[in-house]
């Protein structure tokens, strides 16, 4: 019995609703002004703000030079609880580090986006703050980042603010309190 | 003899015309309906040459889509039946239209013509026979589809719609007792007498029980939300499971012909048809057409105009209701099929035969 009144709470709600958006509508083809009334957005042209602490895909970080930071130390492979970070090491030439990683795949069909791999990177080498939130694709294949496919959205500007004048020299601790004075 | 029949086909072709073209806005109203209901802006991407019309294209893109999508009939299903059954569940609702006036009669050529296209003294029968006819639809397409669980959905359809079948006619005897006639016609006619010279004698003043009785049934009748549990598209699988392409589009376009059927004969019966309250026409008041209210003041009004607000009066009626169903739809959750049950035999059933008695003392202790 309790039942019945609350369908009629429920109408009030729904016609509530209806009719206040339909005024809008009504009232912006009116040529009103009135302000933005629902919360759609037009997906492809239109997207929704990303909050500034918004982690998205992954992205390989570059040294000034244009060389990866990254010194396939494993740290983020072992961190990851889905272990979806698949990394090759090999020697580096340049005599900064020791090594470089020839392959570094992440397979986002795995990932849980925890983050624990940046947390991991002693190098702040990979990131998660590239404002992607697209990440759609058409087979299993376009899920499976490689490292070039990662490297190609850091612009050698962005970290270059944190560390310019070190010139190569990985100093990791500066970095972070460079990015938390940013934020 | 000519003009008779161009008469009748006119009537026709006009509900046919409104029936269906109801029914395809329909399905652009519930996609902005409930858009609107949970502040979204709804189907506008569609568009002709940029033309978009609020998202109205997208209900033909729609149409295009089914039509275009592979039709498939099960290995070993019944052929022929299963051509049939959508057949089964969308016509009877366009035959139950054709006895609900949707305007007064009038006079064109020195005839009088009713505007309803069958004038039959077995009216509410007539509806109630018809629509019982749409059980076949889903039980032929549970039985054709050449699969268990179509079949056990078919079943459970037939047996929601012959439950709640029941009380669409005992909620149906109540407004019957009291206008005293079966025919729409005259039942809508006999909707514009007035209680104590005021209060219009419409169904749901007189039989309110009727009408919240008959509400409910008539929605289990469509087989929508929150009587869905026959079809209940992506969750449970109903009679329609082994159906695609146009003839799937068949059986839900005959469930949104008849939202507007049934708004139609719950405005027949419940909200005095096209009946505008205070509105007489020239036989009613001794050609004096116009509103006579009943402080005496008197708005007089040409005798095509009274027609004509009468009929736009229907139509509003028939709006209002439409969207009213659509709106509880969007709002209730679904029933489990033993609440479903229970309301119908338990709930239901025992107000209807109560509503029914009272009535009929009433009128008895009235009449004397």
């Amino acid at each position: 019995m309790t039942y019945y009144p609350e369908l009629l709470r429920g109408m009030w709600v729904t016609s509530r609703h209806f009719f206040q958006n339909f005024n809008r509508f009504v009232g912006r083809a009116l040529g009103m002004k009135v302000k933005r009334p629902l919360v759609t957005f037009q997906y492809p042209e239109e997207r929704r703000p990303i909050a500034p602490r918004w982690r998205g895909r992954h992205r390989l970080m570059l040294r000034p030079d244009g060389a990866p930071r990254c010194v396939a130390c494993m740290m983020c492979e072992t961190a990851c609880p889905d272990k979806c970070i698949y990394i090759t090491a090999g020697e580096a030439l340049d005599g900064r580090v020791e090594k470089y990683p020839v392959a570094f795949e992440i397979d986002l069909l795995r990932c849980c986006f925890c983050g624990l791999c940046v947390e991991a990177c002693p190098e702040d080498a990979i990131r998660m703050d590239s404002g992607y939130i697209d990440l759609g694709g058409y087979s299993r294949a376009e899920f499976y980042m490689d490292r070039d496919f990662m490297l190609k959205d850091s612009a050698l500007t962005t970290h270059a603010q944190y560390r310019g004048e070190l010139d190569g020299v990985v100093v990791t601790r500066v970095d972070l309190l460079a990015q938390a004075k940013q934020h | 003899m000519f003009i008779d029949l161009g008469i009748i086909v006119g009537k026709i072709a006009f509900v046919l015309v409104n029936i269906l073209n109801g029914a395809g806005i329909l399905t652009w109203v519930e996609r902005k309906q409930s858009a609107l209901i949970s502040d979204r802006i709804g189907a506008n991407r569609a568009s002709i040459l940029g033309i978009k019309l609020l998202g109205l294209v997208n209900s033909l893109a729609d149409a295009l889509k089914l039509i275009f999508k592979e039709d498939f009939v099960p290995p070993r299903g019944v052929r022929v039946l299963h051509f049939l059954a959508p057949v089964f569940a969308m016509a009877p609702v366009f035959f139950t239209m054709a006895i609900i006036p949707f305007g007064p009669p009038i006079e064109l050529w020195g005839r009088e013509v009713k505007l309803q296209i069958l004038d039959l003294d077995i009216g509410m029968l007539y509806i109630l026979a018809f629509g019982s006819m749409a059980v076949y639809g889903t039980m032929l397409a549970g039985w054709a589809s050449n699969s268990k669980y179509a079949l056990l959905g078919g079943m459970r359809a037939s047996a929601q719609m012959i439950s709640y079948e029941i009380i669409l006619g005992l909620s149906l005897i109540g407004p019957i007792l009291v206008f005293g006639t079966l025919e729409p016609g005259r039942m809508v006619f006999a909707q514009n007498n007035y209680l104590w010279g005021w209060l219009p004698q419409w169904g749901v003043i007189m039989q309110p029980v009727a009408f919240l009785l008959f509400l409910p049934a008539a929605m289990a009748e469509t087989k929508r939300a929150p009587f869905d549990l026959p079809e209940g598209e992506s969750e449970i699988i109903g009679f329609a499971t082994e159906y695609s392409g146009m003839r799937w589009g068949m059986f839900f376009l005959g469930e949104f012909a008849e939202i507007v059927v049934l708004a139609g004969v719950m405005t027949t019966v419940f909200f005095g048809g096209y009946h505008i309250p205070f509105l007489f026409d020239a036989t009613e008041k001794l050609g004096q057409a116009g509103f006579h209210f009943p402080w005496g003041a008197y708005f007089p009004l040409g005798e095509w105009t009274v027609v004509i607000l009468r009929m736009v009066a229907f139509g509003v009626k028939l709006s209002v209701l439409m969207w009213l169903q659509m709106q509880i739809r969007w709002t209730f959750p679904r029933f489990r099929y033993d609440q479903l049950m229970r309301v119908s035999w338990r709930e239901m059933m025992p107000i209807a035969l109560l509503n029914i008695a009272v009535t009929g003392l009433l009128v008895l202790w009235l009449a004397k």
